[in-house]
């Protein structure tokens, strides 16, 4: 089945790319990683007939986010930074801990599956701009314009906090 | 049921919570500020992944809006997380986080 061969190759595309984020030295591998492991997640939503999602997913976060940390780290010259001093105990502590979360996770979400759900008919139509725009601006128009709001407080804010003389 | 012929929806929360875990370790495990900014990311991502599975599982369409809104919510954070970053590096030359041991400078 080819669907099922593409899923798993964008699963470990995710997955290897995000390990390689966090064991990269240089912070610009670490951001090339992560845009690797973004555009597998975008395949995985166009997967799932979440075609709007998938293409404000590479925008969003490929086109804006991602430019905006490698921007950061060209303008501070972070990529030749100091090794982390970090002792193996606290190493091992996180790797402790990461394991056991992901073990309750698994371990909860094992028998989430419920049996017997038959999707609405029509429904895989459902990630069309059209039907997402119709649910967008019907049901949620006030939280659509309280994200307006949001966004006007997080640009006076990143203006404020990166104005030389703040002091 | 099956999400898409084979893969059912054990498969995505799987790839969910190994991505979440991986976030949350990245977080304790490097101490530059920026890469653990890049896992917070991440952790959202993994989240966003169970909820556009969980959508596709119901045939409904409330869950993609709320990924979209995970979505408006993280770049406004991106943001303001960057912003602090560069005030943090203005004040004290390094993003390493071991070195906000103090509340003052």
């Amino acid at each position: 089945m080819l669907t099922q061969y593409i899923f798993w190759f964008l699963t470990f595309l995710a997955i290897f790319s995000a390990i390689g984020m966090i064991f990269s030295r240089n912070p610009v591998y670490s951001v090339l990683s992560l845009i690797i492991t973004f555009f597998a997640i975008a395949g995985h939503y166009f997967l799932l007939n979440a075609q709007f999602l998938g293409a404000v997913h590479i925008i969003v976060y490929a086109g804006a986010i991602m430019v905006l940390f490698l921007y950061v780290i060209m303008m501070l010259n972070l990529n030749n930074l100091q090794e982390d001093r970090k002792s193996f105990i606290a190493k091992a502590l996180a790797a402790i801990s990461g394991g056991v979360l992901l073990l309750v996770l698994v371990s909860g979400l094992r028998d989430a599956e419920v049996k017997n759900i038959t999707a609405v008919p029509g429904s895989e139509n459902n990630g069309l701009v059209e039907n997402i725009g119709q649910v967008l601006f019907r049901e949620y128009l006030l939280p659509f314009e309280l994200a307006s709001i949001l966004f006007l407080g997080s640009m006076v804010g990143a203006v404020y906090l990166s104005k030389k003389s703040n002091a | 049921m099956e999400l898409i012929p084979g893969i059912n929806i054990q498969h995505y929360l799987l790839l969910s919570a190994i991505l979440f875990a991986l976030g949350t370790f990245g977080i304790m495990y490097r101490r530059n500020a920026i890469i653990m900014f890049m896992c917070v990311e991440l952790m959202l991502n993994a989240v966003n992944v169970a909820l556009v599975a969980f959508s596709k599982m119901w045939g409904n369409t409330d869950g993609q809006i709320m990924v979209f809104f995970i979505m408006v919510v993280a770049a406004a954070e991106v943001a303001v997380g960057l912003a602090i970053l560069m005030m943090m590096y203005r004040n004290i030359h390094t993003t390493n986080t071991d070195a906000l041991n103090r509340m003052k400078w």
